[in-house]
């Protein structure tokens, strides 16, 4: 980051690379939308870029940038939370790609592993679900703890809370997701 | 430990990210508490479940419109820029005072005349004595035969 504030062009591109992964997943188990997941990403980019002049390394890099990525997150989820269209009851049945797309079922795609696919499918859309239905800075939490591996340090600071409040929010959206995903949780251990 | 403290260290401990001493104590715990060992089971089915999703990738044109909106950024100034003025306003106030210093400084149209040529009005006696009229001459007055009369 020191050398895009400096004014290499090049490194930016390389912080793009890196980054641009993980930011893009974390967006769109937050806001769920894959198109909206791409465009925060690159706002946070934009954003990255635009304050490479004020960059001060007080943290680490990826404190900075997910602190940015979760601000926009956690401000579109509550824009849009009553501007969630319900799902049609006509509509045809539909398993949610992880992709962000969905995919009509075809029976008569005569896939043989069809009811093997529909078990996984079914497993990891319990799975999202759950990730989902957790209160967003308890969200917030999970994914940056499990998916982008920050230490609690990070985590709080970017979070804006205490280590024991992080802690604490960590546990009772495990102690959620333990309940929400029982039936599968209680297959894990046979 | 009870197991109320246990709740600030059970996701450390299933996740590795104990100190040593901090493993120890909790270890020593769930050794006599059959509630707490069966939480943490489950804790690690929990975190084992998170890691079946998928990662995604973001699509191609993903750097492209990041690139393109980073280029459409306008260009930052620095603050003194602010007090700059417009091309070509200074190129206006550059004229105008290139003009004015030419005209200052270029030799006058009007002719220079020398200082004998100036008629000096020497004799001061004519306007120093110079008596104020104060009667006025009769009017002069026309008669029927045409001729014009001083009025007496």
């Amino acid at each position: 980051m020191l050398d895009v504030k400096a004014g290499d062009e090049q490194s930016f591109t390389l912080l793009l690379h890196r980054y641009r992964t993980p930011l893009v997943n974390f967006l769109y188990r937050m806001v769920r939308n894959r198109e909206q997941a791409e465009d925060l990403a690159q706002e946070v980019f934009l954003r990255v870029y635009k304050a490479r002049e004020d960059y001060v390394p007080s943290a680490k890099f990826t404190t900075w940038l997910f602190r940015i990525a979760t601000n926009l997150a956690l401000n579109s989820v509550r824009d849009t939370r009553y501007q969630r269209m319900e799902i049609s009851l006509d509509a045809p049945v539909t398993v949610d790609a992880e992709e962000g797309e969905e995919k009509t079922l075809d029976v008569a795609e005569k896939n043989p592993n069809i009811e093997q696919h529909l078990v996984e499918e079914t497993r990891k859309k319990m799975i999202r679900h759950a990730i989902e239905k957790l209160p967003e800075k308890q969200r917030a939490a999970v994914l940056l703890h499990k998916y982008q591996e920050l230490d609690y340090g990070e985590i709080s600071k970017i979070l804006q809370c205490s280590e024991s409040a992080l802690k604490s929010l960590l546990f009772r959206a495990y102690e959620t997701l333990r309940v929400e995903l029982a039936p599968l949780v209680a297959q894990h251990g046979k | 430990m009870s197991c109320s403290r246990m709740e600030n260290k059970i996701l450390g401990y299933v996740d590795g990210r104990l100190k040593e001493s901090e493993r120890l104590e909790v270890e020593k715990h769930l050794a006599t508490c059959g509630a707490c060992r069966l939480r943490v089971n489950e804790f690690r089915a929990v975190s084992d479940l998170l890691d079946e999703l998928p990662v995604i990738e973001p699509s191609a044109a993903f750097d492209l419109r990041v690139h393109a909106r980073v280029a459409a950024l306008p260009v930052k100034q620095s603050w003194w820029a602010a007090f700059l003025p417009a091309p070509r306003v200074a190129i206006a106030a550059a004229m105008l005072v290139m003009a004015t210093v030419w005209v200052g400084t270029r030799p006058s149209n009007t002719p220079q005349i020398a200082e004998t040529d100036v008629p000096v009005l020497e004799n001061l006696d004519v306007l120093s004595n110079f008596d104020v009229l104060t009667e006025l001459p009769p009017p002069v007055q026309a008669d029927d035969s045409g001729q014009t009369n001083p009025q007496m």
